[in-house]
């Protein structure tokens, strides 16, 4: 196959994943995007393979069996499992491209060393640094998302922890800049590993620190970090096509992490380097409050008696798996002409995105997902706002309390609907450690139990008062 | 058909510099429109996207370099071949899951 046949094939493949991304703008059009994605990946695959230098067939086809083995049980999971299944995959694209990084200096440095040129170890520096650390820290997010036992869900955070980090990302960037500068030394082979060896850790502790609340805003960051290490692979390749798609991922990922970062009025290295964990200790401490408990049955009188319900979904309710139970009961306040709108925090649950995949899967019509900035003016008027599973998204101490370490973050006004019914797991504060206001309010009334027994009671008690069943 | 194949002595920095500048900016116009709505299959798209580390994979993979070499390429089309299967194939279930309403019929249960 000619050059300018292959070069063509790559700019057609660009345009499409342009033109998948670009139809992802709408609900209505976001299969078609899937579709030129599969055919631009396909022309891709099929014109690289055919190049007149792989002569090699064999491992690529086990390589390709394995990767359809592996990905298809992948593409199954269940949808609360989606942000590990997420994380998963950005290491799985961090190790591809450490990999290649690492290949590709190797067989230079044996079989061509004029091709290590500064700006290709350049490159290649940067992609296996992006790559790896990529690699252990989103396994370390994959790890924390699916609750694996020997990885520590809580922050975990020690002295002088910032100071190590730095300190190991710079012992690292100074290595990669020595061999930068000497390629060729007889101890460059034995520095690179060491080098991969730091990213490892680095990427390793980057993550440690990090908790359950903030992995919607991590997810997007390691996210960027696939794509940029892809954007570097493309650099040591002389490959255009990477180097665009790459941006294209790269792209993404940082306008959701900026998205998730103003939605918790906070910035990228606070995220990072900020280590929530530390303050929560000093103000769990506070004195108890009372809560005030509401039966099943006095519930589902106020809302049989409303106009118009707001439900807030949280990450709570994902992990109770309560999603159709709530259609449930959607339908029954539906089938009393009650208006029924879900207000969406963007950080609610552990991935951008989340509660709205988890509610279209329970057949909720998307028309009736409304974003925060939408429903908040409209809360006043809201009769009931139900609360599930969701906890500092609707803690106004964001609003109020100077000393939160949730101050400033951007809340679902659910305290000012008229009346507000919270369902809780335990008396326990949230993940973020702290207490939430809301709770104690005079409007509020809480619902203990599990997310998807509460509401299933409750639509057994407005179901059976309907007489329709 | 050689040129193409053999090493390239120095490569083409400041085109490589523009491309991705332009991507970039491509990149964050279309991704700022994309519905907020879509955020979980937008990130399993994009990720299946940048799995086209595939097409440097499959030639580091299948060229004539040592063994050693083209196992670590045959690690990293795997790898990347996993995110690609499963980055489309969820997109794709996720996305049928957004309807504006419910279907005839779907109101009858059990």
């Amino acid at each position: 196959m000619s050059p300018g046949i292959v070069q063509f094939a790559y700019i057609l493949a660009t345009a499409l994943f342009i033109f998948a991304l670009h139809w992802m703008n709408d609900p209505r059009t976001a299969r078609q995007g899937v579709m030129a994605g599969v055919v631009a990946m396909t022309i891709a695959i099929v014109v690289t393979w055919a190049q007149p230098e792989v002569i090699h067939h064999g491992w690529i086809v086990l390589a390709i069996v394995a990767g359809f083995v592996v990905g298809i049980p992948l593409a199954r999971v269940p949808l609360t499992a989606v942000p590990q299944r997420t994380a998963l995959s950005h290491a799985f694209g961090g190790l591809a491209a450490g990999l290649v990084g690492t290949a590709k200096y190797y067989l230079w440095l044996s079989e061509g060393p004029e091709n290590l040129t500064a700006f290709r170890m350049i490159a290649i520096i940067a992609e296996i640094i992006l790559g790896y650390l990529t690699f252990t820290g989103s396994l370390m997010a994959a790890g924390k998302l699916q609750e694996v036992k020997w990885v520590p869900q809580r922050p975990v955070t020690y002295p002088g922890q910032n100071f190590t980090n730095l300190g190991l990302f710079l012992i690292a960037a100074g290595l990669g800049i020595a061999l930068i500068l000497h390629p060729t030394a007889d101890w460059a082979p034995k520095l690179f590993p060491v080098i991969i060896g730091l990213a490892l850790l680095f990427g390793v502790l980057l993550i440690i620190p990090i908790g359950g609340a903030d992995m919607p805003t991590v997810i997007a960051i390691l996210n960027s970090y696939a794509g940029l290490s892809a954007v570097a692979m493309g650099f040591v390749l002389d490959n255009k096509l990477l180097i665009t798609a790459g941006a294209l991922d790269g792209s993404s990922g940082l306008i959701l992490a900026i998205i998730m970062c103003k939605a918790m009025n906070r910035s990228f290295t606070n995220v990072l380097f900020g280590a929530f964990g530390q303050v929560q200790q000093i103000t769990a401490g506070g004195d108890h409050k009372v809560y005030k408990a509401e039966t099943i049955e006095g519930a589902g009188q106020v809302m049989e008696q409303a106009n118009q319900v707001v439900i807030i979904p949280g990450y709570g309710m994902a992990v109770a798996q309560a999603q159709h139970k709530v259609r449930e009961l959607y339908d029954q306040l539906k089938k009393r002409g009650i208006t029924v709108k879900f207000a969406i925090h963007p950080v609610a649950g552990r991935m951008p995105g989340h509660m709205n995949v988890l509610l279209a899967e329970a057949d909720i019509p998307y028309t009736d997902l409304v974003e925060m900035d939408e429903i908040n003016p409209d809360m006043p008027q809201v009769d009931v706002a139900l609360v599930v599973g969701a906890n500092d998204v609707v803690n106004p101490a964001a609003r109020s309390e100077k000393s939160s370490p949730i101050y400033g973050m951007p809340i679902i006004d659910a305290d000012r609907a008229r009346t507000v019914f919270a369902i809780k797991r335990s008396k326990n504060p949230g993940f973020a450690g702290i207490d939430n206001e809301l709770y104690f309010s005079d409007k509020t009334w809480m619902l203990f139990g599990d997310a998807k027994n509460v509401i299933g009671e409750l639509v057994k008690m407005l179901g059976g008062g309907s007489g329709l069943h | 058909m050689t040129p193409d194949a053999a090493p390239v002595q120095s490569t083409d920095f400041w085109s490589q510099l523009f491309v991705l500048v332009l991507a970039t900016f491509i990149g964050l116009g279309v991704i700022r429109r994309v519905s907020r709505l879509l955020h979980t299959p937008l990130m399993s798209i994009t990720n299946a996207i940048s799995a086209i580390a595939v097409v440097g994979s499959i030639i580091v993979t299948g060229a004539d370099y040592p063994p050693h070499i083209r196992l670590l390429g045959a690690i990293a089309l795997f790898a990347s071949m996993t995110n690609i299967v499963s980055g489309f194939l969820i997109t794709d279930r996720m996305l049928k899951m957004f309807k504006t309403d419910r279907k005839p019929g779907a109101g009858e249960q059990k």
